[in-house]
Order: structure tokens, then C-alpha cells, then sequence
């Protein structure tokens, strides 16, 4: 990705530091929208169907159907159980690691049902990365944890990984503080860092699709603001989607926004519209703080 | 009445402790003041330098345990060789790799391996072992220092194989996923990410392995033929420091320069396993601050 298409975040710059006129963050993103329909080809990036999901006895999803748009960064809300981290854990298959697990329907991830037999876990988890809740850098350097995907997708030239790590650590808006010591164990960085630094490990084997699994929930509000500011800006290359608890976090970083409630999707939408006039009674009470 | 009674329990329980330590203050006494005697006659230097131990020869005897110490390292280095990479892939695939189950079944199979009287398996280094080396590589005779690093790298095995598995098992499960998220495969993540994260558990692991393989006396004396000769392959006879003991204790007069060489000998074998098992341990430690 170019720095020029990086640079571009016009909904970052209006909403940062106060509280988010959301009828204005609409317009700016309804204008992106269109703007980025006309580019793609495909309006649909993951596209679920019908899909149900068991752990061994209990159904965690049911009957989700989902469509989720390129480019786009998409929050998954809704109260703690209610299936959204099993849900956002299905694109990448993360679940699969998980014994005892069933499932139904289908997942199409850039055309591809990503259950069919034939499909190779390992390249779908190259193109649809995952950021974990609690930061997770490798107990080995700066410099090894970002080259290691490139690594274990074949790139073994020293120059090619060593400019690799220089732009995902940019992309990852870490290179600045981390530049001087790239051979420093990763350990050694603060939380805050050591998020960013998982998000350029992700960034680093170019994923086309980033999960972020409540990627600020372990951290304080400034290392908070600086991974939101990151999302905004990587939405422009990347399709993003987040499960957040934080309301507020969905509001103020995402496109769109989808409502689960009990293993069931209950609503769907451009983010402007569930916080504004949502359809279904349960999306309102839930956002309103009537529950969850 | 009940403080003191609160203070005899405690002081029970730690005198219990300090016995530990007074029997290993006092064995380190013992072999101390038993070669003191030693050393005045021969002489410490004389202990280390190039020759042959020969406490009984008609002229002038000697007393050079270098050859022992280098007969020791050989057994000691050559059951590494072969135990670490066994022992290593074993526990990876214990904790890596089988079911819950498999587990169950295996562990306990493979810890049976330490129970087994070392007599038995030197037993079997004469009978089975020795031929078949004889064979393979056009030797006279089997019983060499290759057959003692085979037999003490299978007594060292448990000891690697329990270890390393605890140190596999204590990697954080996050590493593991945060490898496979990235598209690494399972054996990808095992080697890049598991085993390196693990590797300090390990080395400490192999040292304790090694602590054990040095100080193994009954199935290197039966399986190395015990030559006094300086060994220069590993195909060679060679004569560790236990088996010395083992084999000269029962036959010298007490009290003889010999006798107390004996105890030099003991003495140098017992800090060459205190150092081991200490490093094993600083690296044990340095790991557990790790993780």
C-alpha cells in the first residue's frame, strides 16, 4: 500500500477527541463509499450464509446471514456470549483449533467458501489475518516478529524482509519509536506498542482482510486512541472487522455495524443509521444502555 | 502453650530441610578430608597431569585422572548426542503433537524407562549392544565408549523427555495461535515458535540429563571395558571416574595413598555433577523468569 492512500482519513482528523456528531461522520463516510464502489469489483468481501455454530452441545451462532463490503472497517457489537468473537473467529477459521466444534451454512471470503474441503487453512489465514485481544508479540525481537510471516511464506532475502518490516512497521505507525531498536525483544515495548507491533506482524504478510478481536480492550485510553486512529487510516487498503464492547469505539471508527444478540445476528447496518434510528427494538435498547 | 506448640512445628519442618543440606555439607566434608592425605603425597598437580592412573604399578606409580575425566565427558557427551535430539522430538511430540490419552499412556511407559536397575541395562549393553556395534562398524569388540553413551542416553532419557515436555507445555498457548493466525503451519509453529520459546527449559533439561549421565556407574562399568589407555575415538575402551571407583574401592588396603586417591577421585566427580545440576538450575531459573 502507498503512503498517499495512508495519509487519507478525512473521518479521523473530525471526529478525534470529542464527542462524534454522527449525522456529519455519515455524510464524510457515505461520500467515501461511493467513491470506493466505483473502484472495486466486488461489493462483497465476506459473504455469510445461513451459517450455525456448535460448541460440541451449545449453539454459540444461529442462522447468520451477513454481508460484509470491502474497505470497510465493520464492528461487531452486542453483549458478552452473545457470539460475536466465535463469529469473527469463523472468517479466519481460528475455531477450527478448538475440539469438538460443528458448524453449518457457508463462509464465502472473496468468492471462496472457505469450509469446502479443498480449501488450505494456511493461505486463508495468510489473507485474513487476526489481532488478537491481549497483545501477543513473540518472545523474540522487533525486527524477527514482523519478519517472521514473510518468513514463513518464503521470503528469505535480507532486503525484501528488511523492507518489508520498515513498511509494516510505518503502516503500523510504530516505526518512529521503534527504528533504533528493531533487534530489542519485543517484550520490552509497552502494551500499547506491543498491539501495534501484532498489528504490523498482521500487516506484514499483506493480509487482504484484518480481524481485530477487542484489540484495545486490554489497553489505556492513549495507546486506546492511537490503535483507533490506526484502523481509520488502514481502512482505506484493507477490509477491516472488529468486535469491540465498546460502543462508543464502534461508533466512532466503523462503516458499519452489526448488533448480535444471543448467537443470532440482529442487525446489520451502515453504522450512522443502528446508532441513529435503529430498526429492530432490541438494537435500541441495546444501545442505549437498556441492557448488555 | 499454643505458640509453642505453632514454634515446635516449625522447627520440626525445618530441621527436616536443613538434614538435606548437613548430608550434602557432610559428604562434601568426608571426601574433602579423606583425600587431603592424597593430595599431600601426590600432590594435586600430579593428579592432572599427562599420564596414566596406575596407583599399583611395581615402579612408580601415578596418578593422572585425566584420561577418567576425558573417559567421563566422552560417555557423558556421546548419551547427549544421542538423548537430547531423541529425548527433544519425544517430548515435542508428547505435548505437541498426541491426544490427551496418547499422553496418559505414554508418559508413564516412557518414566517406567528410569526404573529399570542400571545392572539390567548394562546387562543388555553386553548381550544385545556390543554385537551389534562389533557388526556395523568391523570392531573386534563392542564394549566401548559408543555402547556406554547409548546405554546412559537411554537412563538419561526420562529425565530429558519429562522435562523438556513440562518446559514445551509452558509456552503460552497465545504464541501458538498468534503463529497459526499468520498462516504458519502446525510444524512451522512447533519449530519456529514453541521450541525456541521452550529452549532454555530444554537446555536445563539436557543438563540434568547430563548430571545423571556422569555420575551412572554400574552400566558403564559393565559396558565400556574400563581401559586405562588414553581413549581417542569413541570406538575406544574407556574408564569413566564412577567406574574407577567402583571397580578399585573393593580391593585397595585402607588407609593407603591409594585408598585416599580414590577419595580425590570421588571428590572431583561430585563437583563435576554439582556444577552441572548448579548451571542447570541458573538456566532453570532465568527461564522461569522468562515465561
Amino acid at each position: 500500500m502507498t503512503k498517499s492512500k495512508l495519509e487519507k482519513n478525512p473521518v479521523l482528523t473530525e471526529s478525534k477527541g470529542k464527542l462524534i456528531s454522527l449525522n456529519a461522520l455519515n455524510e464524510s463516510r457515505q461520500h467515501e463509499y461511493t467513491q470506493k464502489e466505483i473502484k472495486t469489483e466486488k461489493e462483497v468481501k465476506v459473504k455469510v450464509n445461513d451459517f450455525s455454530f456448535y460448541y460440541s452441545s451449545k449453539q454459540a451462532l444461529q442462522n447468520v446471514n451477513m454481508d460484509i463490503a470491502p474497505n470497510e472497517v465493520t464492528a461487531l457489537i452486542g453483549p458478552s456470549g452473545c457470539g460475536k468473537t466465535t463469529f469473527l473467529r469463523t472468517i479466519n477459521r481460528m475455531n477450527d483449533l478448538i475440539p469438538g466444534t460443528r458448524l453449518e451454512g457457508e463462509v464465502i471470503v472473496s468468492g471462496q467458501n472457505i469450509y469446502h474441503p479443498a480449501v488450505d487453512v494456511v493461505e486463508l489465514r495468510r489473507k485474513v489475518g487476526l489481532v488478537f485481544q491481549q497483545p501477543n508479540p513473540f518472545p523474540k525481537s522487533i525486527y524477527e516478529n514482523v519478519a517472521y510471516g514473510p518468513k514463513i511464506h518464503g521470503k528469505k532475502k535480507r532486503t525484501l524482509l528488511d523492507e518489508i518490516v520498515e513498511e509494516s512497521l510505518q503502516q503500523a505507525a510504530l516505526w518512529d519509536e521503534v527504528k533504533d531498536r528493531l533487534k530489542d525483544s519485543a517484550l520490552s515495548l509497552s502494551g500499547g506498542q506491543q498491539q501495534r507491533l501484532c498489528i504490523a506482524r498482521v500487516l506484514a504478510v499483506r493480509p487482504e482482510i484484518i480481524l481485530m478481536d477487542e484489540p484495545t480492550s486490554a489497553l489505556d485510553p492513549v495507546a486506546t486512541q492511537r490503535i483507533e486512529d490506526l484502523i481509520r487510516k488502514l481502512s482505506s487498503g484493507y477490509t477491516i472487522i472488529i468486535v469491540t464492547h465498546n460502543m462508543q469505539q464502534a461508533a466512532r471508527i466503523s462503516d458499519f455495524t452489526a448488533f448480535f444478540l444471543l448467537g443470532e445476528l440482529v442487525e446489520c447496518g451502515k453504522t450512522a443509521q443502528i446508532f441513529t434510528k435503529p430498526k429492530d427494538t432490541r438494537t435500541e435498547e441495546y444501545i442505549t444502555g437498556r441492557f448488555g | 502453650m499454643h505458640n509453642f506448640k505453632e514454634n515446635a512445628i516449625k522447627y520440626f519442618f525445618m530441621a527436616n530441610g536443613m538434614l538435606s543440606i548437613i548430608i550434602l555439607l557432610g559428604i562434601f566434608y568426608l571426601l574433602l578430608s579423606r583425600s587431603l592425605p592424597a593430595l599431600q603425597n601426590v600432590g594435586l598437580t600430579n593428579f592432572f597431569a599427562p599420564g596414566y592412573w596406575n596407583p599399583t604399578a611395581y615402579t612408580t606409580p601415578q596418578y593422572s585422572i585425566l584420561n577418567l575425566i576425558k573417559g567421563t565427558f566422552m560417555v557423558g557427551a556421546g548419551s547427549l548426542i544421542f538423548a537430547v535430539p531423541l529425548g527433544v522430538a519425544c517430548a515435542t511430540y508428547l505435548a505437541e503433537v498426541a491426544g490427551a490419552r496418547e499422553r496418559e499412556v505414554l508418559k508413564p511407559i516412557i518414566e517406567i524407562l528410569a526404573g529399570i536397575p542400571s545392572v539390567v541395562l548394562g546387562f543388555f549393553g553386553l548381550v544385545v549392544v556390543a554385537p551389534v556395534i562389533a557388526e556395523l562398524f568391523g570392531l573386534n569388540s563392542g564394549i566401548n565408549a559408543l555402547n556406554g553413551s547409548i546405554l546412559v542416553g537411554i537412563m538419561a532419557l526420562p529425565t530429558i523427555v519429562s522435562l523438556a515436555e513440562d518446559a514445551i507445555s509452558a509456552v503460552p498457548q497465545s504464541y501458538r495461535h498468534a503463529s497459526l493466525a499468520l498462516g504458519a503451519t502446525k510444524w512451522q509453529t512447533i519449530l519456529r515458535i514453541t521450541l525456541p520459546a521452550a529452549l532454555s527449559g530444554i537446555i536445563a533439561a539436557s543438563m540434568l540429563g547430563m548430571g545423571r549421565a556422569v555420575g551412572e556407574t554400574m552400566t558403564v562399568l559393565m559396558a565400556t571395558g574400563n581401559a586405562l589407555a588414553k581413549p581417542s575415538s569413541f570406538f575406544d575402551s574407556v574408564r569413566t571416574l564412577s567406574a574407577n571407583i567402583a571397580i578399585e574401592m573393593g580391593e585397595v588396603p585402607v588407609g593407603s595413598v591409594h585408598y585416599h586417591s580414590l577419595f580425590f577421585v570421588g571428590f572431583v566427580l561430585f563437583m563435576i555433577t554439582f556444577i552441572i545440576n548448579l548451571l542447570a538450575d541458573v538456566i532453570f531459573q532465568r527461564y522461569r523468569e522468562e515465561i
